[in-house]
């Protein structure tokens, strides 16, 4: 039995003072709760009690980039970050493409007992964007977000012929990576006046807003679930808030570090701040924030793309793209909303609901799966080192107001900085 | 010490500083004189990943000059060649003693990186499309030695901006030294915006009459630009140009010239044309560049 004393406790109604707590994998109390037989006490005062976030796009790179990250020390990391599931991205190798290796990876994340490991399966095989996934299979197996992450489908019958199949499939959802290659090629950096001033290709916001322009006609004409990975541009957030005006079933994901950064943050080239899409202009920075607060944008998400020191250490332009996000998202998201109730919906309730993890971003309340994080909201640190296998973020060294302080998965402590009693 | 990857950042005094002993270096040379020896038992390595003549030729000159030693890599025969890393490279020829690194990449921020894996002085030889530094220096002692001063003149930069290193470092020297310029050229060779202190214009002919300097870039076909058929008729500068131009005005080109492109041959050989001096200018450029950067070490 866990007690998680004096914390401020989310509900349907708002945040209230009181006690949680947690007997086997439920919680059996919350209020005013006797302590008699309770074995760990975590003292939550000043801190907020919620559902575990979830993060619906994390690169865990196992199989096949296990230097970079594997399932144990992602999960790791994302128990840290306050996390208690995460969807795992399926350009590995082999891609998460069939239902055999789904199995094997959500296999694996139950057993590091540390978190929910969700996988969201590929698109095409071998993301090769050409011929459609089995995605009944795959949903039979418990996948509800179908995605070639990484990549774009750029082929419109292909994707349309797999929303018909996926708008079939109560729950599943398409999540795209909208970028067009053919208006990417040689580009590192977001194309304005940063990219002129260091000389260094530019990638046009047009090439992410033309995907979603496109797609959302796809959507209109079958009636699939969509879901916009990373948004970047203000073009992009035009779209989806008249997309959910005329009533499509849409979502979007912003990554922390759109939030946090524009393109003036590579003004050094440093390669921790190389990622697709890049960080853009600060009007689009402001966009995104104001999107975010308002519910244009649902979900944060980390995009956690763990690069080993040695990859980064060579110049911007050969430097893979991608930054690592999971123990760093939570600050952020804490200080660009303000609002503890908004926090909880983008990091856990709604991309629970999209992700359609029914174990996750539920209230405390009792009977409800234990899937908790303690979150004191004043905390000061600096992000030095990492969890994570690998530390290339563009938090290093900056200062951050907001840590997880407690994760309880499954009515189980699997990260505590506080230790409990 | 970081040594010289960008001119951003550097204020009119600084620039001055390597001007003037730029202007002292080059007295001495005109008198026969010999310069020193503030480069002995210091090493220099040329790391030129990208090819190159005046730049080359002109620093290994400057080292020679100051009594440096030179390291040469040959990015033909280097190992990098056989897969070594660009990082990998640059530790070793560290470890065997260079104290500056004079490198060009074809990538933006090349110059950067290798100081921060090294940590020794990095003099940025030209990365990719984003700054050549040394060139913008030399150009302005070029301009000085010209004119006396280069405050309150007005510079027209013609050519393919969008791409030019050469550019990329005017942006910074020339606002700082208190030039007044404006970037001309066809639409899809200009920046998508303006740098800060810059007017853009299409039309050249329009500006003629009012520059004192008319400062060519080269259009790189190398980097695959077309050359559109108005080019010549619209920008390049011929001697009706030429005449065109206030009577002290004169042409610069940062080289090489591709002749009868940017530039017929009468003009790049006739009395307004200091391409020559410019390259006279890169070497006590380089030399009082050097000279800074090994006081910053000893």
């Amino acid at each position: 039995m866990i007690l998680i004393r004096g914390g401020d406790v989310f509900s349907d109604s708002g945040f209230e003072v009181k006690d949680v707590l947690v007997e086997g994998e439920r919680i059996a109390a919350v209020g005013a709760v006797d302590v008699d037989g309770v074995i760990e006490v975590v003292d939550a005062s000043g801190c907020l009690v919620g559902p575990g976030f979830v993060d619906m796009h994390t690169h865990l790179r196992d199989p096949g980039h296990t230097w970079k990250e594997d399932i144990a020390s992602g999960c790791a990391a994302a128990a840290a970050g306050g996390f208690t599931a995460v969807v795992a991205m399926p350009n590995t190798d082999p891609p998460l493409d069939d239902a055999k290796i789904v199995k094997e990876v959500v296999r694996r994340g139950d057993e590091t007992g540390l978190i929910e490991v969700a996988v969201a399966a590929a698109i095409t095989h071998g993301r090769a964007g050409l011929i459609p996934s089995d995605v009944e299979d795959l949903y039979e197996c418990g996948v509800r977000v179908f995605t070639d992450d990484g990549d774009s489908v750029a082929d419109a019958a292909v994707l349309r012929s797999v929303m018909m199949r996926i708008a079939a499939l109560p729950g599943a959802v398409v999540a795209q990576h909208a970028e067009d290659a053919s208006m990417t090629v040689n580009g590192h950096i977001h194309e304005g006046s940063m990219s002129t001033r260091l000389g260094v290709g530019g990638l046009s916001a047009e090439a992410e807003v033309d995907v979603v322009k496109r797609d959302l006609d796809l959507v209109r004409e079958t009636g699939a679930r969509y879901h916009c990975q990373h948004v970047s541009a203000t073009g992009t957030i035009e779209l989806i808030r008249h997309a959910k005006a005329e009533g499509l079933f849409v979502t979007a994901e912003v990554t922390p570090h759109h939030l946090s950064f524009d393109e003036t943050a590579v003004a050094d080239l440093d390669t921790d701040f190389k990622m697709y899409p890049p960080l853009r202009s600060d009007d689009d920075r402001r966009t995104l924030r104001e999107a975010l607060k308002e519910g244009t944008i649902d979900v944060v998400a980390t995009d956690h793309a763990p690069h080993a020191p040695e990859e980064k250490a060579v110049t911007f332009e050969e430097a893979p793209r991608g930054v690592i996000g999971l123990e760093t998202a939570a600050a952020v998201v804490s200080e660009v909303v303000g609002d503890p109730r908004r926090m909880f919906e983008a990091l856990s309730l709604k991309p629970a609901l999209i992700a359609g993890l029914r174990d996750q971003g539920r209230p405390i309340a009792v009977g409800e799966p234990a899937n908790i994080v303690v979150f004191d909201p004043r905390q000061e640190w600096t992000p030095e080192t990492f969890v994570s296998r690998s530390s290339n973020s563009p938090y290093k060294g900056h200062r951050l107001t907001g840590r997880p302080l407690v994760t309880v998965h499954n009515g189980r402590i699997v990260y505590s900085l506080i230790g409990a009693t | 010490m970081k040594g010289l990857t960008t001119l951003r950042g550097l204020g009119r005094s600084e620039l001055n500083e390597l001007i003037e002993s730029a202007l002292v270096y080059a007295g001495r040379a005109e008198k026969g004189e010999t310069s020193g020896d503030q480069l002995s038992g210091r090493a220099v390595a040329m790391m030129f990943f990208e090819p190159s003549t005046r730049t080359r030729l002109s620093f290994e000159l400057a080292v020679n000059r100051l009594g440096g030693a030179l390291m040469t890599c040959e990015p033909d025969t280097a190992s990098t060649k056989k897969g070594e890393s660009l990082r990998d490279t640059t530790l070793t020829v560290t470890a065997m003693g260079a104290d500056i690194l004079v490198v060009r990449h074809s990538e933006a921020g090349a110059p950067d990186a290798i100081h921060e894996w090294t940590g020794v002085p990095v003099v940025n030889a030209g990365d990719g499309a984003h700054e050549h530094p040394t060139q913008a220096l030399l150009d302005a002692v070029t301009l000085h030695r010209r004119f006396g001063s280069l405050q309150g003149l007005r510079m027209g930069i013609v050519g393919d901006i969008r791409q030019s290193r050469v550019a990329g470092s005017l942006f910074h020297a020339m606002p700082a030294l208190g030039v007044d310029s404006v970037l001309i050229g066809p639409e899809f060779l200009l920046p998508e915006r303006e740098p800060d202190g810059f007017e853009m214009s299409t039309d050249l002919d329009s500006h003629l009459g009012d520059l004192d300097v008319l400062y060519l870039l080269r259009v790189q076909r190398e980097r695959g630009t077309l050359i559109p058929d108005d080019y010549i008729d619209r920008f390049r500068v011929d001697p009706e140009r030429a005449a065109a131009m206030k009577p002290e005005a004169v042409v610069m080109h940062p080289g090489p010239i591709n002749r009868d492109v940017e530039i017929t041959g009468d003009v790049a050989d006739g009395p307004r044309s200091l391409i020559l001096s410019q390259v006279a200018n890169g070497v006590p450029t380089r030399m009082a560049l050097l000279a800074a950067l090994r006081d910053g070490i000893t």
